[in-house]
């Protein structure tokens, strides 16, 4: 099992280096300057700026001087922002984010999971039919849309629930987390279905039923934890995912979260804010990824002791 | 049954073959006839769309602002008096057009690739799938969202982008694919008859990889859709001029309170669009008896 | 100790009465299970005997409430387990009996056991949910259990999970697993198929030797009559739902009545190939031959220094448990797996050496029979195109002329003329495998290597194909290279036979040379393994009085 761990994180190394390489020089030949918009600028002050940004120097010495900023875990100044730092900006938005992306996490896990071994314990009856329906929609109505039509429901006709914002008003982060989780939800009940189904189809599950455990223990002790591997090893996906989709979400509510800074700053061209911030979200894709994957792998005993310990 | 007196193949009794049994069985699934259906009708408007558009594309009555549905305009206008039901038709063309091109593309890279891996073998495979495992561990739509803002949003590049994404699951179930069928015994038998690999590919191997194929191909354009509308809604997709359902989706987002058509009719557009390609996949996926071969 | 009476009358365990069971789907009702009776007697083995399809396991997994219903429906009967009917019984109560007082093994060990559980939990699960008994007292049970069923050390073992162990030691497992709450019925349902002959001569051994001591009632479910020759008190055979005959074992053995017995007896591979001496000139020549997988640096050997002849006009047979490397000799022969070194000499041409049309060439003359009729075939052509492939492929003949050779073909291997423009999946398995054969035979080839043919067939099908084999071997002059692990097939058609054993041969001799003198300890052990040996070396052959 050690070994597999050291294997696949070893694997995540060239693929965060991968990723700071081409974010670095996408951005760096991105057309436009970061003062091209702005008045012409005096010659001395614009020296000293492309100082500051190291924009003086060689385009590979530049990238050198980066991984060397990145190893200390500086993620330099914003272009956009004098006098901040990317780091300060991520500090600020990204606790939203996280809190988001972990209440939609839990509402995608806990409805998605519980749906989907409903439905498969009696396939093809109403028990699985309707969750199953539900999920469709969950899966059809993308967050761009499922929110909209919540603000409007439950925020301008209902009134029962605040439309934008994060935490000045009670219930205003129940919107935003639905939103944002009811599409993983979705996946994850189809999910959870097909595996349990795969599952209790095993024979296997006879002999636990041949033994005469009754059929929650059948489900809970022998069922479940077979069934639930593939959602493990979807998690790692789920969770990129959360983190894009919280752009739209979070520009939806007006959630001061890093993926509506994110899109602010695409939109300003804010280069070191864009280089920083794909930087700080793609090592945390990877790193779920890796973290889901680990457990996916734990989960089953073949995996864990083919690679030793 | 006169079983011995055939003298000619042509007099024997004609067989029912996978395809057509796969055929019976998702004509009897009444979800996915209706995807089906809806999608052709969809794909035909787009395509007549020019010649059968109720008003001229750009034609804006500024004076008429946003109005309700109504006898001359079906779903209404915006709020520059266009006719929306002729937004939705052109936004269907270039939403449409994304989902089958990208696809298209991710279709071409991912059979090309998977298939060659999973032929080939050996260290040859080991390399490409894992280059195929690398990129998948990259945060794509995080890049796409870089690629818009750095160049700009180009329509070309959009599905280049896009296709880019999706053709990792493609190479993963050809590759698999190819390399269970390579493994079958009919297979084998085949070699052993002396047909050439050619013959062997086009024969035995690519008639039976196909229904899985099919399959995520269904699955994959509406996964393509969404990714634009998701690009589009944050002002990184499709740009004006051009409109998109994404796109409409976003500007009735923002007038939704006063007029709530403006949302609700592209919005049901793109849903409709959704459930009928998921539905047939879904359905394809029952008749052809796909296992989730993803992996 | 309940039922020990002051008379030993025997006391049955289990007694079924009229038990009829229907699969009811979209498609209409089928009658799986038809009004059958049979009892199992303390102490005593009852065998029920059928091929795939005559509602067997039905009838014993109907009894624990283990058929699912719907689809499956009990339309009557009773099956009395001490004075209550188990048919009667609600799903709680059942369930308490399961796995106490009746369990059961099942047939495939690697797919039985939990992958995601130790043994060791999965063993004491049915104690602590049966009986009021401690962790550690459930434990320490489990632990006797398995030194009772012979897995060597279970105290370092018992927490290992089921893909460490082999099929046979799972098997074992599985039986401590249902002997644990001491049972008074074992129902077991083939539970030596998936297993090597001599892990299933082992495994029967055990289970018979469990049975008398603790003298529980064992109702035994196969489709090998030749399996429970050994084991078995009463034999019940049943064909589409119905039990055809029923009795003492020996009664059944000597004098079986009834037409569809007497079919299964005669299906079991008796005898041995008359004697016809071939020509003693070589066909296929094997030197040292190596086939050898896996990274350069620890290669898994599964082929290792190989050398015998295969002569003109015989039937050569290849025998070996599972592993033994003897599918691998027959792909090399026919350059279907990469040869490592050694050489194969078809006549005179080096078969490893050919290539391109050379090898096209020589591939009309050699052909391959697989043991899977359901991968063997492509599932999107016709028979007709299945059969027609090689003889356009090899101009043998023309598209216009091709049709009237297949019809030829379809007539040759016994299959209905009208069924050539049928798809495989629209065929059973034995007249797939006549499909496979005629693909095999279309070229004439002269020599053609048949790996395992008949081991996916039921009893009665696998004697039809053996008999079709023989006969077009004699018909076409073929040379064969018939690999099996079942020795009793080998017999009746091999004229030579080469025993393998982990890659390299053990002994080579002459069908009954082997059979009567054999000179190797592993080639014994293999002979001894050869379930029914003692019946089916009655004095008078088999079924006699109805041949």
């Amino acid at each position: 099992m050690w070994r597999f761990i050291g294997f696949r994180v070893l694997q995540s190394i060239p693929v965060l280096l991968v990723v700071i390489t081409v974010t670095f020089f996408l951005v760096r030949i991105a057309p436009g300057g970061p003062f091209s918009g702005e008045k012409a600028v005096i010659p001395e002050v614009k020296a000293a700026l492309e100082a500051q940004y190291r924009l003086n120097l060689p385009m590979f010495e530049q990238y050198t001087a980066y991984l060397g900023d990145l190893a200390r875990g500086d993620l330099g100044p914003s272009f956009k922002y004098p006098g901040r730092s990317v780091n300060e900006l991520i500090a600020a938005g990204f606790p939203v984010t996280a809190e988001l992306g972990l209440y939609a996490l839990l509402v995608a896990i806990g409805i998605g999971a519980i749906a989907g071994v409903i439905a498969a314990l009696r396939p093809n009856t109403a028990q699985d039919y309707v969750p199953m329906s539900v999920a469709m929609i969950g899966i059809c109505v993308p967050s761009l849309l499922m929110g909209p039509i919540l603000i409007l429901v439950f925020g301008i006709y209902l009134e029962w629930l605040p439309v934008s914002g994060w935490g000045d008003m009670p219930g205003d982060k129940i919107l935003p987390a639905i939103t944002l989780g009811s599409t993983y939800a979705a996946y994850i009940a189809r999910l959870s279905r097909a595996g349990m189904l795969e599952v209790m189809s095993q024979d296997y599950i006879r002999t636990a039923r041949a033994k005469g455990l009754p059929e929650w223990r059948v489900v809970t002790g022998h069922a479940l934890r077979g069934g639930m591997i593939p959602v493990v090893a979807f998690l790692g996906p789920a969770f990129a995912g959360l983190l894009s989709g919280s752009f739209v979400v979070e520009t939806i509510f007006q959630i001061p979260g890093l993926g509506r800074f994110y899109v602010q700053a695409a939109f300003n061209r804010d280069y070191t804010m864009i280089l920083g911030a794909t930087v700080f979200l793609a090592t945390l894709i990877v790193v779920f990824n890796l973290l889901s994957d680990i457990l996916a792998a734990w989960m089953n005993p073949r995996l864990r002791s083919q690679f030793g310990d | 049954m006169n079983t011995s007196t055939i003298t000619d193949i042509s007099e024997a009794e004609q067989g029912t073959s996978l395809w057509r049994d796969a055929w019976l069985r998702l004509r009897r699934n009444r979800l996915a006839v209706f995807g089906l259906a809806v999608l052709l009708v969809f794909v035909i408007i787009a395509i007549l769309t020019p010649w059968i558009a109720p008003y001229g594309y750009a034609q804006q009555q500024l004076a008429v602002g946003a109005t309700p549905p109504s006898a001359a305009h079906w779903l209404g206008t915006d709020i520059f008096g266009r006719d929306l039901l002729t937004q939705i038709m052109y936004g269907g063309r270039v939403s449409l057009a994304v989902g089958f091109i990208a696809t298209a593309v991710a279709l071409v890279i991912g059979i090309t690739w998977g298939a060659v891996a999973g032929y080939v073998g050996g260290k040859v495979d080991a390399v490409m799938m894992r280059l195929v495992d690398i990129l998948y561990a990259l945060p794509f739509m995080i890049f796409i969202v870089l690629l818009m803002v750095v160049f700009g949003r180009n329509m070309l590049l959009l599905f280049l982008a896009i296709g880019a994404v999706e053709w990792l699951t493609m190479a993963r179930i050809m590759r698999s694919q190819v390399q269970t069928l390579r493994q079958q015994e009919f297979v084998e038998a085949a070699i052993s008859l002396g047909l050439s690999p050619a013959t062997i590919i086009r024969r035995h191997l690519v008639p039976n990889a196909l229904g899985p194929i099919i399959v995520y191909t269904t699955l994959t354009i509406p996964s393509v859709m969404l990714l634009e509308a998701f690009l589009s809604f944050l002002g990184l997709g499709v740009q004006p001029p051009q409109t998109s359902w994404g796109l409409l989706i976003s500007y009735g987002a923002e007038t939704m309170e006063e007029y709530p058509w403006l949302l609700l009719y592209p919005g049901l557009a793109l849903i409709l669009t959704l459930f009928s390609l998921n539905f047939l996949g879904d359905g394809l996926r029952d008749a052809l008896d796909v296992r989730s071969a993803k992996d | 100790m309940r039922w020990t009476c002051a008379a030993r009358r025997i006391e049955p365990v289990l007694k079924v009465e009229n038990l009829s069971v229907s699969f009811v789907t979209r498609m209409g009702t089928t009658k799986a299970v038809d009004d059958i009776s049979f009892t199992v007697d303390k102490g005593k083995i009852t065998a029920i005997i059928g091929e795939s399809g005559s509602g067997k396991s039905v009838a014993c997994y109907s009894l624990l409430g283990l058929v699912p219903q719907p689809p499956g429906r009990i339309d009557g009967g009773r099956a009395l387990f001490h004075d209550q009917d188990l048919l009667q019984l609600d799903p709680t109560a059942l369930r308490k009996i399961r796995g106490r007082d009746i369990a059961m093994i099942f047939q495939d060990p690697m797919t039985c056991l939990n992958p995601y559980m130790t043994i060791g939990r999965q063993l004491m699960e049915p104690l602590l949910y049966h009986k009021k008994v401690s962790r550690a007292q459930a434990r320490s049970r489990a632990l006797e259990l398995l030194e009772e069923v012979g897995i060597r050390d279970p105290v370092s073992t018992i927490d290992n999970y089921p893909h460490q162990f082999s099929g046979g030691m799972r098997q074992r497992v599985m039986i401590a697993m249902a002997l644990i709450n001491e049972p008074e019925l074992l129902i077991a349902d083939e539970p030596t198929t998936a297993l090597d002959v001599t892990i299933q001569a082992q495994i029967l051994k055990l289970l018979a030797s469990l049975q008398a001591k603790r003298d529980i009632g064992v109702l035994f479910i196969s489709h090998d009559l030749a399996v429970v020759a050994d084991i078995a008190d009463q034999i019940v055979v049943m064909q589409q739902g119905r039990i055809v005959e029923a009795g003492k074992r020996d009664a059944i053995f000597r004098n079986a009545s009834h037409p569809y017995t007497q079919k299964l007896l005669h299906a079991i591979p008796h005898g041995g190939k008359p004697g016809e001496r071939p020509v003693c000139e070589p066909l296929v020549t094997v030197r040292n031959l190596c086939t050898w997988f896996g990274s350069r640096k620890s290669p898994v050997k599964a082929v290792d220094d190989v050398s015998f002849d295969i002569l003109r006009g015989e039937v050569l047979g290849l025998v070996g448990e599972s592993g033994s490397g003897k599918s691998t000799i027959g792909r090399s022969l026919l350059r279907l797996v990469p040869v490592t070194s050694g050489e194969v000499r078809f006549e005179d041409t080096d078969v490893t050496a050919l290539q391109g049309r050379a090898l096209k060439n020589l591939r009309r003359r050699m052909q391959f029979i697989f043991q899977d009729p359901f991968a063997s075939l492509n599932p999107r052509m016709t028979v007709y195109d299945t059969l027609a492939e090689p003889l356009l492929l090899h101009g043998l003949e023309s598209r216009g002329t091709v049709g009237a050779h297949v019809l030829k073909l379809m007539d040759d291997v016994g299959l209905a003329r009208a069924f050539v423009r049928k798809y495989p999946h629209e065929f059973s398995g034995g007249q797939r495998q006549r499909i496979a054969i005629g693909r095999a035979l279309a070229t004439r080839p002269e020599f053609v290597v048949a790996d395992e043919p008949v081991s996916a067939l039921d009893v009665t099908i696998q004697a039809q194909i053996l008999a079709l084999m023989q006969e077009l071997g004699r018909e076409y002059g073929l040379t064969m290279l018939f690999i099996s692990h079942d020795l009793s097939v080998v017999r009746q058609l091999a004229d030579r036979i080469v025993v393998l054993h982990k890659g390299t041969i053990v002994e080579q001799a002459g069908t009954e040379d082997l059979f009567e003198r054999p000179q190797q300890a592993y080639t014994r052990q293999l002979l001894q393994s050869i379930p029914g040996r003692t019946l089916l070396n009655l004095d008078a052959p088999l079924g006699e009085s109805t041949a």
